[in-house]
């Protein structure tokens, strides 16, 4: 069973849709409970750092998840804000993240050699790959694209735990992958027949 | 790098598909359901839907009609129509919207666009535009207006598109309603002004007749969104109603032309 985390943030119907025409079980879990047989967990997330993060603590669900994903081994794959939560904090705000992938989360505004570019980044990016990860095991050979939406990013403090980055103003990590623990910036549920690939791979056992 | 957005624009009336020009004569074109299906199987860039009755007629978004929509949608999708409560965009977004545009009711109240930011996040806020030429005064003269074109609103539309931005909305999208459905290009003066005065991702709409006129924007002002209805729902001079999209080789080979790389 894949378990969408639904703690009140982000786009849990865009998975459940695409799953569901993948022909593959998911399930919206927003208790404890709903996410006992989990296999594999998404974490979705838009919006501000702080308040992803104070929600996700008010869900009830953390404790479980963190057993599920620290002890269990159960993968999971961050997507948007809910990659940024994998690392210790974000500029955006001041709550500490879950720190399940060494990294910080920076602004593109406050970087010096991004310069006047518009933000939020939004639109369709190419993802350069870097490692072997699971995410891009299978069906990447030629440059993907991606859709991304927006203005804080991740910088993994291990160059091995990025899985990709793609360029705007700057480098930045785009993907990361550490052992079964993984995040996304880009939106793999609303980037086409990449995104499918993307989360196909994910859960393939 | 990021690349410019070729994005279709349906509109709705009564829970079908239309198209007008110049803000008038709409023509049914058909069922938006079976649309956003033609345009996933296209893999369009995202797609952009906005009720067009809603406001004139002071409706409340239809709350169904966008579930289904957004069910169905495997691209990002930008909402608009009848949304004047931040409640209202967060219903929307958590029906799996992507972005939710609002026009009318931010010329009316401009904090709304910050109340929907801090509900959304600013990358979720849509701003819409709907300019209109002033005829017989000075080239640059713009008019904004709202209601679908019915109302016109005695502020600066550049100066008002600094405030939205400022304001939170995280896209602008201008709309010439004297371009509209008449598929003769873009306005590229008006889009280069917005351009150097904004640093919000920029959407422009309205004059799009073939895939020349959106290169021609993307090679005028670079990586912004060429959003169009007419040219992706009809067909040949005489109008008929084909959806259609550039293929993702013809879509490259736009976006590279017109940005040399």
């Amino acid at each position: 069973m894949i378990c969408i985390v639904d703690y009140g943030v982000g786009n849990i119907q865009a998975f459940l849709n695409l799953f569901k025409r993948l022909d593959i079980d998911c399930r919206r879990a927003d208790t404890p409970r709903n996410l006992e047989d989990a296999k594999r967990i998404i974490l979705p997330g838009v919006g501000h750092f702080d308040h992803a993060m104070q929600r996700l603590n008010d869900s009830g669900m953390r404790s479980r998840l963190e057993e599920l994903v620290l002890h269990c081994q159960v993968p999971i794959l961050g997507i948007c804000v809910g990659m940024q939560m994998l690392a210790k904090g974000s500029e955006e705000g001041t709550l500490p993240g879950l720190n399940w992938v060494p990294g910080h989360v920076r602004s593109f505004a406050g970087q010096h050699q991004f310069g006047s570019l518009p933000l939020p980044h939004m639109g369709w990016n190419e993802l350069r790959t870097h490692s072997n990860s699971k995410l891009f095991s299978k069906g990447f050979e030629s440059a993907p694209q991606f859709y991304f939406l927006h203005s804080y990013f991740f910088i993994a403090e291990h160059r091995q735990d990025v899985a990709a980055t793609a360029r705007y103003g700057l480098d930045f990590d785009a993907a990361v992958s550490r052992g079964h623990i993984h995040g996304v910036q880009c939106h793999p549920e609303k980037s086409h027949h990449w995104g499918e690939q993307l989360l196909k791979n994910f859960v393939a056992h | 790098m990021l690349r410019p957005r070729i994005v279709p624009c349906l509109l709705l009336h009564q829970g079908g598909l239309v198209k007008t020009r110049g803000f008038r004569d709409s023509k049914y074109v058909g069922d938006p359901i079976n649309a956003v299906r033609i345009f996933n199987e296209k893999e369009a860039d995202e797609l952009m839907v906005l009720d067009i009755g809603a406001t004139e007629n002071r409706e409340a978004p239809n709350f169904n009609l966008i579930a289904k929509l957004a069910a169905e949608c495997r691209m990002p999708l930008c909402y608009g129509g009848g949304v004047t409560t931040a409640e209202q965009a967060v219903r929307i977004v958590d029906m799996g919207v992507e972005k939710v545009a609002v026009s009318a009711a931010a010329i009316a109240r401009l904090g709304l666009v910050t109340e929907m930011a801090t509900a959304l996040g600013r990358q979720s806020v849509v701003a819409v535009l709907d300019l209109q030429k002033r005829i017989g005064l000075s080239a640059r003269s713009y008019e904004l207006s709202s209601h679908n074109g019915k109302l016109t609103h005695k502020v600066d539309p550049f100066l008002f598109a600094k405030n939205l931005q400022d304001a939170g909305a995280g896209e602008i999208v201008i709309n010439s309603i004297d371009r509209d459905g008449f598929m003769q290009g873009y306005d590229l003066d008006l889009a280069a002004e917005f351009k150097r005065l904004l640093n919000v991702p920029l959407t422009f709409m309205g004059g799009a007749g073939s895939l020349k006129h959106i290169g021609e924007l993307f090679s005028s002002v670079g990586v912004v969104g060429g959003a169009a209805g007419s040219l992706f729902v009809f067909k040949g001079k005489y109008r008929a109603v084909l959806i259609n999209y550039p293929t993702p080789e013809q879509k490259m080979i736009i976006c590279r032309e017109a940005l040399k790389f």
